[in-house]
């Protein structure tokens, strides 16, 4: 059985820092990736405007990969694609299962790094009455159909959610010649960025319609037509306010979940509001030697802080060493929708600590403040925060010598606009 | 006066923009970014727009590109038309140009992913 210090599970952004980070400090890494190329799903994403952050370029999805990918290569990295883990065992270490082609192998290592990315939520979880033609696809199936394969999926379409693919979609579809009726958001505000509502939906007037919903599909073997209703704030829909339009495809853009399948098969501790795993400052889960990052951590609006959260779990998985971890945990007030990471580990503590927050509502000249028993440490304003934009910042916690019984809490405070 | 959305960036700066003649005095931006959107947003949009090409190869039927430079948002549908005549038949690495100077707009095409 072949020997590894840390196996990484996804060679997306997230992975693929991870394995170079790791590797970087003297590790010996294997990254498995079940699909035959690498870069994840930032193969599809050929729209620009990734990179702004970490090179200060609009890069297109697999140009940023292609970084990647090339110093992956470089630094010459065990790796095996069309590959895809069966099972993990915890020994004296893990043992990982996989399966491919050449049949079933196994490997031994230290430490794994789940990186293993989001999904999009299904049609199934978002309870539409009516027939269940075909049509009816999420905006990422939509996006490999038209940028990987070279196939239109639909002519005339109607999209549900407002998430970023969707809108990214939107325009997409409009370039390639198929008309889009709408955007609908059940919210009453809108999920993705405003610059994407900006440029992929005003500027090909495109309509968005926040308060409504889709009810209704129709067809048979083909999706006809979809019922759209106006919600009430609770998302309920509001009676007499139906309307049909005739479509052939419905596309949905409702949102992402952390794939935690490896995670749960390992017993590691989910967090309800990333619904990604829990971690500390290492991203290490509640599993010795098991970390976690990227978008399989919490859903990221942005590839840059992907590749950042990857090359820290990489660097602090292969300067792992088996050590009981103290913990304390950071109390946050409800204003965060999350806070990560959920813990500290203070024995031990190397350098700075990277944060990353999102806000539960729009909020204007909104104050975070980070205290130690009720001493602020930290204070940060903020012009604009919006669920949809998260937020980051470092701090350097060694200075606080915090012990067992300290009490870390983060609060946010703004006005509603 | 007049509100804009500076859309370089994820910061989305909520820009107030004052005109006096040929100068502009804009407000709420974070970088200077904002004052050279809002310049050429108000007298002539550029926009970057990405999309694909045929290929001969049946493991990567299209192959993905984008202008290099932004281009008027005007002419994004007849730049469309240009790169939808494209089929590639040669292997091509990122960067490669698919179309030089499309439409004369100082742009061209690259394709920004690989084909060996």
């Amino acid at each position: 059985m072949k020997d590894y210090d840390v196996i990484v599970i996804g060679g997306g952004p997230a992975g693929l820092a991870a394995a170079i980070s790791a590797d970087k400090e003297g590790a010996r890494v294997l990254l498995i990736e079940r699909e035959a190329k690498l870069g994840g799903i930032l193969k599809q994403c050929i729209h620009d405007g990734f990179g702004l952050v970490r090179y200060g370029e609009k890069l297109s999805g697999p140009e940023y990969a292609q970084r990647f990918i090339e110093e992956f290569h470089i630094r010459n990295i065990d790796y095996s694609v069309l590959t895809y883990v069966i099972g993990i065992e915890k020994t004296e270490h893990y043992t990982v299962r996989v399966v491919n082609t050449k049949g079933v192998t196994c490997y031994r290592t230290k430490t794994i790094i789940l990186a293993t990315g989001c999904r999009e939520r299904t049609s199934k979880q978002i309870s539409i009455h009516g027939t269940r033609p075909s049509g009816v696809f999420t905006a990422g199936t939509a996006q490999a159909y038209i940028n990987i394969l070279g196939q239109m999926p639909t002519k005339k379409c109607v999209i549900l959610g407002s998430g970023d693919i969707g809108l990214i979609m939107a325009r997409r579809l409009t370039l390639e010649g198929a008309k889009v009726c709408g955007v609908y958001e059940a919210k009453d505000s809108p999920s993705g960025l405003t610059r994407n509502i900006l440029q992929c939906l005003e500027d090909y007037n495109i309509p968005l319609y926040l308060s409504h919903t889709v009810t209704r599909l129709f067809g048979e073997d083909r999706l006809k037509a979809v019922e759209i209703t106006k919600v009430d704030e609770k998302m309920a829909p509001i009676f007499g306010t139906e309307e049909i339009i005739e479509c052939d495809a419905l596309i949905l853009s409702v949102g992402l979940i952390p794939e935690n399948e490896l995670a749960e098969s390992l017993h590691v501790e989910i967090d309800p509001r990333t619904k990604g795993p829990a971690c500390d400052q290492d991203f290490m889960t509640n599993q010795a030697g098991i970390f976690t990052c990227g978008n399989a951590l919490h859903v990221n609006d942005l590839v840059d802080y992907v590749s950042e959260s990857g090359e820290l779990a990489g660097k602090a998985a292969a300067r792992y060493i088996y050590k009981d971890r103290e913990y304390i945990s950071i109390d946050t007030d409800n204003e965060f929708l999350y806070f990560l990471p959920q813990k500290i580990h203070i024995r031990d503590i190397e350098n700075e600590m990277t944060f990353y927050f999102r806000s539960n509502q729009v909020l204007k000249n909104a104050l975070m403040t980070l205290s130690v028993n009720g001493k602020q440490i930290l204070k940060k304003k903020y012009r604009n925060l919006k669920p949809p934009e998260m937020e980051t910042f470092k701090l350097d916690i060694s200075q606080f010598k915090l012990t067992g019984d300290d009490k870390v809490t983060a609060a946010l405070k703004g006005e509603n606009p | 006066m007049k509100e804009l959305v500076c859309i370089d960036c994820p910061n989305s700066c909520q820009m107030i923009i004052e005109e006096f003649g040929d100068e502009i005095k804009v407000s709420g931006n974070l970088c200077k970014r904002g004052v050279e959107f809002a310049r050429r947003e108000l007298k002539n949009p550029m926009r970057t727009i990405s999309s694909t090409v045929k290929t001969i190869f049946p493991d990567t039927p299209v192959l993905s590109i984008r202008v290099s430079n932004e281009i008027p948002k005007d002419k994004i549908f007849d730049v469309m038309k240009e790169i939808n005549k494209v089929v590639i038949t040669k292997p091509v690495s990122v960067g490669d140009i698919i179309i030089e100077n499309v439409l004369g707009l100082n742009s061209d095409i690259i394709a920004t992913s690989n084909i060996f």
